[in-house]
C-alpha cells in the first residue's frame, strides 16, 4: 500500500468515528420520541393516514405493517416501469421496461439491494427514477432502521409485549435523519459538478470525428447476425456526443446516504456526473458508513450502556482496516501479462478505473461498498486483480455486518453477538445471556434461520445458474473468472449489495427471475426472524449480571466477535471461493 | 391485517408525495440557484459555441491531439448516453489483446518514444467517459504533439502543467490531466 493509501484510510476513519457520538444520539432522540421540533408535521400526517401514534405494536403486527408497506413499494416501482412510456418527465421518450426486468427491478429496490440489470440513462424515465427508484432508496433505508431499532427496543426493554409503532418509526427515520441530510447532501453533490436538471439529453459537436462500427439493423430493429451468430457491423463516423442529464444529485445523496447504490447512470459512481471529483468520492464514501457507525452508538444508548455500542463499533473497525488495506495492496499490483508487454507497472490495475480515483481510493470504495450494503461502485469490480476482487465478494459473503447497510447491518451484528455469547456459552457450561436477558432456545433457532438462509439462496443460485444454460450463456469472462461472475450476482443479490460483475450478462428473464427471487427472501428471509427475536427479546424478564455473565463490552468480546464472525460467516463459502478467485490468481501469477 | 392497510397505503403514498416530488424539486431549484453551471452539466462554451463538458471526455485519434483512456462504452467509444466499462477480467485473452493493440498504436504514432507505456493510457476506463489522464500519461506524449504541430517541446510541456491538476486539498483523488481542456487549448496555441 502506498503512503497515500494509508493516509487515505487514516483520514477517512478519523472522520466517521466523529460523526458517530453526535449523529448516534440525535438518531436515539428522533427514535424515541424526545425530537419534536416537526411535531407540527407529525400529528396531522398520523391523523391524514389513520395512525395512531400512542398504538404499540407486537413483532408479528410490526412484520407484517413492514411487509406490506414494502410490497406496495414494489408495486408502484413495478408500475411505473411498465407506463412510463405514457408519462410525463421522460424526455427521450423510453419505451416501457420489459416486464421480467421491471419485476427484477422492483423487487430490487424495495429489498434495498439496487441491483441493476439495466443501464439508467438509456432505459429509465426521470420520473420513473424519482419517482419510483430513489422513493424506494429512501422507504427501504428507514425499513432497516426501524428493523434495528425493534430489536434494540427488545433489548431495552423487558416483560414487554411490544417492539413499536412501525408507522410512526417509518415516518420518523424519512423526515428527520434521511431526509434533511439528503437536501445538504444533494446541494454539496451539485457543488462538485453531480447535475441537477430534467432536461433533454444534449447533443454536442465533438472536436474530433470519431470512427466505429455500427451494428446494422433489420427492418424489426433487431441486430443482423452473420451464420456463425456474430453481430454484422457496418463502418460508421459520427460528430457528435449525447451528454445524458436528468436530477441525479438528488438521486445519488440518498442512494449513498440509505447504502442503497443504485446508480442514476449505468457507470454508477464512475460516471463523472454522478461522482465528478475526489472530494465528492470521500463524502460518497463517508456516507455509505455514516448511519450504520451512528446506529453502534444508538445502540449503546438506548440500551443504557454505551460501552456495548462502542465494543460493537470496535469488532466493526478492526475487519474493516483488514479488508480495506488488503484490497488496496492487492489493486497495487499490475497484471503480469500486461507487464510483459511494456507497460508501466508502478501504476496498479488501471482496467476498469478512473483517473482521478486512481488505486487507492478505488479499492477504498470497493471495500466499504461491500461490506456496507450499498453497492455503488466507482470502479469495475469485474476487472480487479482475482485477489483485489475477493476482497468485496467476501464482505458481502460475511453477512454486510461490518459496519454493514443502514439498519440491516447492525443488526446482523447483533445476530452474531447473540451466537457468539450462545458459543461462549456451552463453552463454559453456562445459560448464555445477552444484555440482561437469557437466549433460549426460541431466539437460538431464530438466529440459525437468519445466519443460513443468505448462503443458502447464494449457493443454492450459483448451483443451478452453473448447471443450466440459460445461466452459463451469461458469462463474459473465460475460465475461473466466469464461474466468480455468477457467484458474485448470487451473493450480491441474496445479500442485498447490488454491486457486480458486471459482465455477466444479467438482464435475461432467467436471471431477471432468479436474482429476484434471491433478494425478496434474503431480506424479508432475515427482517422476520430478526423481528421474532425482538418481540421474544422484549418479553424477557432482565436477569442481574452474575459471576457467570460474560462482559460484552470489553476487548474480549469483541476478538471473540469477530472470531465468530469470520468463522461462520465464511466458512460456508470457502469451497466456493477456491473455484473461483483463488483458482485465478494461482493462474495468473503462475510462473511469475 | 385490514387495520394495517390504510396506513400502508395512505403512509405510502404521503411519503412517496415528499421522498419523491417535494424533495428532488427542492434540490433542483437549490442548485439552480446555487450552482447553475454545475447543475446543467459543466458545460464548456468556445467560441460562443457548446463544444463539450467539462467532465466528460472525448474520444481522440489524431496523433495531433493528447489521447485519452480508452473507451469501452458502444457502440462509438465516449458514448455519454450508454455509459461503462469494459468489465474485462484479469485473464480474459480479450483483454491482452486489446492493450497490445492500443501498445502497438502508440508506439506507431511515435517509434522512437523511450519511457515505459502509462498504465492509464492502455486500460480501458470504469466509465468509458473518464475525462482525465495521469501527468504520466500527458508526458509520454508530449514529444509526439510537440513534433507534429511543429511546437518547441517546450511550450507543449507548459501547457501540460498548466493542465494538471494536483490531489484535491493535497489529500484527495488523484494528479490528473484534463485531456479535452487541454487540446482545446492546443487548439488555440495553434
Amino acid at each position: 500500500m502506498s503512503h497515500h493509501a494509508w493516509i487515505l484510510l487514516g483520514l477517512y476513519l478519523v472522520v466517521l468515528l466523529l460523526t458517530v457520538k453526535p449523529l448516534g444520539t440525535y438518531i436515539a432522540n428522533v427514535m424515541e420520541g424526545r425530537f419534536r421540533l416537526a411535531g407540527k408535521i407529525e400529528s396531522p400526517l398520523y391523523r391524514l393516514c389513520g395512525i395512531r401514534q400512542d398504538e404499540e405494536m407486537g413483532w408479528l403486527k410490526y412484520a407484517f405493517a413492514i411487509l406490506l408497506f414494502n410490497a406496495f413499494g414494489a408495486l408502484a416501482v413495478y408500475g411505473l416501469q411498465r407506463l412510463q412510456a405514457g408519462l410525463p418527465f421522460n424526455p427521450q421518450a423510453f419505451p416501457a421496461v420489459s416486464p421480467d426486468s421491471a419485476f427484477n427491478t422492483a423487487i430490487s429496490f424495495a429489498t434495498n439491494t439496487n441491483w441493476q440489470g439495466y443501464g439508467g440513462e438509456a432505459t429509465m424515465s426521470y420520473l420513473t427514477q424519482m419517482l419510483g427508484l430513489a422513493v424506494q432508496n429512501f422507504l427501504s433505508a428507514a425499513t432497516g432502521i426501524v428493523v434495528v431499532i425493534a430489536l434494540i427496543r427488545g433489548f431495552a426493554r423487558h416483560s414487554a409485549k411490544t417492539v413499536g409503532n412501525a408507522w410512526v418509526d417509518l415516518s420518523r427515520v424519512t423526515l428527520y435523519i434521511l431526509l434533511p441530510i439528503s437536501i445538504v447532501y444533494a446541494v454539496f453533490l451539485t457543488s462538485q459538478g453531480v447535475i441537477q436538471n430534467f432536461d433533454a439529453y444534449k447533443e454536442i459537436t465533438t472536436l474530433e470525428v470519431t470512427g466505429f462500427e455500427m451494428p446494422k439493423l433489420d427492418a424489426a430493429g433487431q441486430p443482423v447476425k452473420d451464420g456463425q451468430g456474430a453481430v454484422v457491423t457496418e463502418p460508421a463516423q459520427t460528430q457528435s456526443q449525447t451528454l445524458a442529464m436528468g436530477p441525479v444529485a438528488s438521486q445519488e445523496a440518498i442512494k449513498m446516504l440509505g447504502t442503497n447504490g443504485g446508480g442514476f447512470m449505468n457507470a454508477n459512481s464512475s460516471h463523472p456526473f454522478e461522482n465528478p471529483t475526489p472530494l465528492s468520492n470521500f463524502i460518497q464514501m463517508l456516507s455509505i458508513f455514516l448511519i450504520p457507525a451512528a446506529l453502534c452508538f444508538t445502540f449503546g444508548r438506548m440500551v443504557g450502556n454505551t460501552r456495548q455500542g462502542w465494543a460493537v463499533l470496535a469488532a466493526m473497525t478492526l475487519m474493516f482496516v483488514a479488508f480495506a488495506s488488503a484490497a488496496m495492496y492487492f489493486e497495487q499490483q499490475t497484471n503480469p501479462l500486461l507487464t510483459q508487454l511494456g507497460v508501466d507497472p508502478a501504476a496498479g490495475n488501471m482496467e476498469g478505473k478512473e483517473t482521478r480515483f486512481g488505486i487507492a481510493e478505488s479499492g477504498l470504495f470497493a471495500t466499504i461498498t461491500t461490506l456496507a450494503s450499498c453497492g455503488a461502485v466507482n470502479a469495475m469490480h469485474d476487472s480487479f486483480t482475482p485477489l483485489g476482487g475477493l476482497v468485496p465478494l467476501v464482505g458481502m459473503q460475511l453477512g454486510e455486518v461490518v459496519f454493514g447497510g443502514v439498519g440491516t447491518g447492525l443488526y446482523g451484528m447483533l445476530i452474531f453477538a447473540i451466537m457468539a455469547v450462545f458459543i461462549a456459552g456451552l463453552m463454559i457450561g453456562r445459560t448464555p445471556e445477552f444484555l440482561g436477558k437469557k437466549i433460549e432456545a426460541f431466539e437460538m433457532k431464530m438466529v440459525s434461520l437468519a445466519i443460513l438462509v443468505t448462503p443458502l439462496l447464494v449457493l443454492l443460485g450459483t448451483a443451478i445458474a452453473v448447471t443450466v444454460s440459460d445461466g452459463r450463456v451469461g458469462i463474459a469472462n473465460p475460465g475461473a473468472h466466469g464461474f466468480s461472475e455468477i457467484l458474485y450476482a448470487f451473493t450480491s443479490a441474496a445479500n442485498n449489495n447490488g454491486s457486480a460483475f458486471a459482465g455477466l450478462s444479467a438482464n435475461t428473464p432467467f436471471y431477471n427471475v432468479m436474482l429476484g427471487i434471491a433478494m425478496w427472501f434474503g431480506r424479508f428471509g432475515v427482517i422476520v426472524p430478526v423481528l421474532a427475536i425482538a418481540g421474544a427479546l422484549a418479553a424477557k424478564k432482565r436477569i442481574a449480571v452474575g459471576a457467570g455473565t460474560l462482559p460484552t463490552h470489553g476487548p474480549l468480546f469483541v476478538l471473540l466477535l469477530i472470531g465468530t464472525v469470520l468463522l461462520v460467516g465464511l466458512l460456508n463459502y470457502v469451497p466456493a471461493l477456491a473455484l473461483g478467485p483463488v483458482i485465478e490468481h494461482l493462474v495468473l501469477w503462475a510462473g511469475q | 391485517m385490514k387495520t394495517l392497510l390504510r396506513p400502508a397505503v395512505s403512509l405510502f403514498v404521503l411519503l412517496t408525495a415528499v421522498t419523491g416530488i417535494a424533495y428532488p424539486l427542492a434540490v433542483t431549484g437549490i442548485a439552480k440557484l446555487a450552482f447553475p453551471e454545475a447543475a446543467e452539466g459543466s458545460l464548456i462554451v468556445h467560441d460562443g459555441k457548446v463544444v463539450g463538458s467539462r467532465l466528460i471526455g472525448q474520444n481522440f485519434t489524431d496523433p495531433k491531439y493528447f489521447w485519452g483512456r480508452p473507451s469501452a462504452t458502444g457502440p462509438m467509444p465516449y458514448n455519454a448516453s450508454a455509459s461503462g466499462g469494459s468489465n474485462q477480467g484479469p485473464l480474459n485473452p480479450a483483454l491482452v489483446d486489446a492493450v497490445k493493440g492500443r501498445i502497438d498504436t502508440l508506439k506507431a504514432a511515435d517509434p522512437t518514444n523511450p519511457l515505459p507505456i502509462p498504465a492509464d493510457l492502455v486500460n480501458a476506463s470504469a466509465s468509458g467517459l473518464d475525462p482525465h489522464i495521469s501527468p504520466a500519461a500527458a508526458d509520454y506524449q508530449i514529444a509526439r504533439v510537440a513534433r507534429l504541430r511543429q511546437l518547441p517541446p517546450t511550450a507543449v510541456q507548459a501547457l501540460v502543467s498548466q493542465h494538471t491538476e494536483g490531489r484535491q486539498w493535497g489529500v484527495f483523488g488523484e494528479p490528473r490531466v484534463n485531456v479535452l481542456q487541454l487540446n482545446i487549448a492546443l487548439d488555440s496555441l495553434r
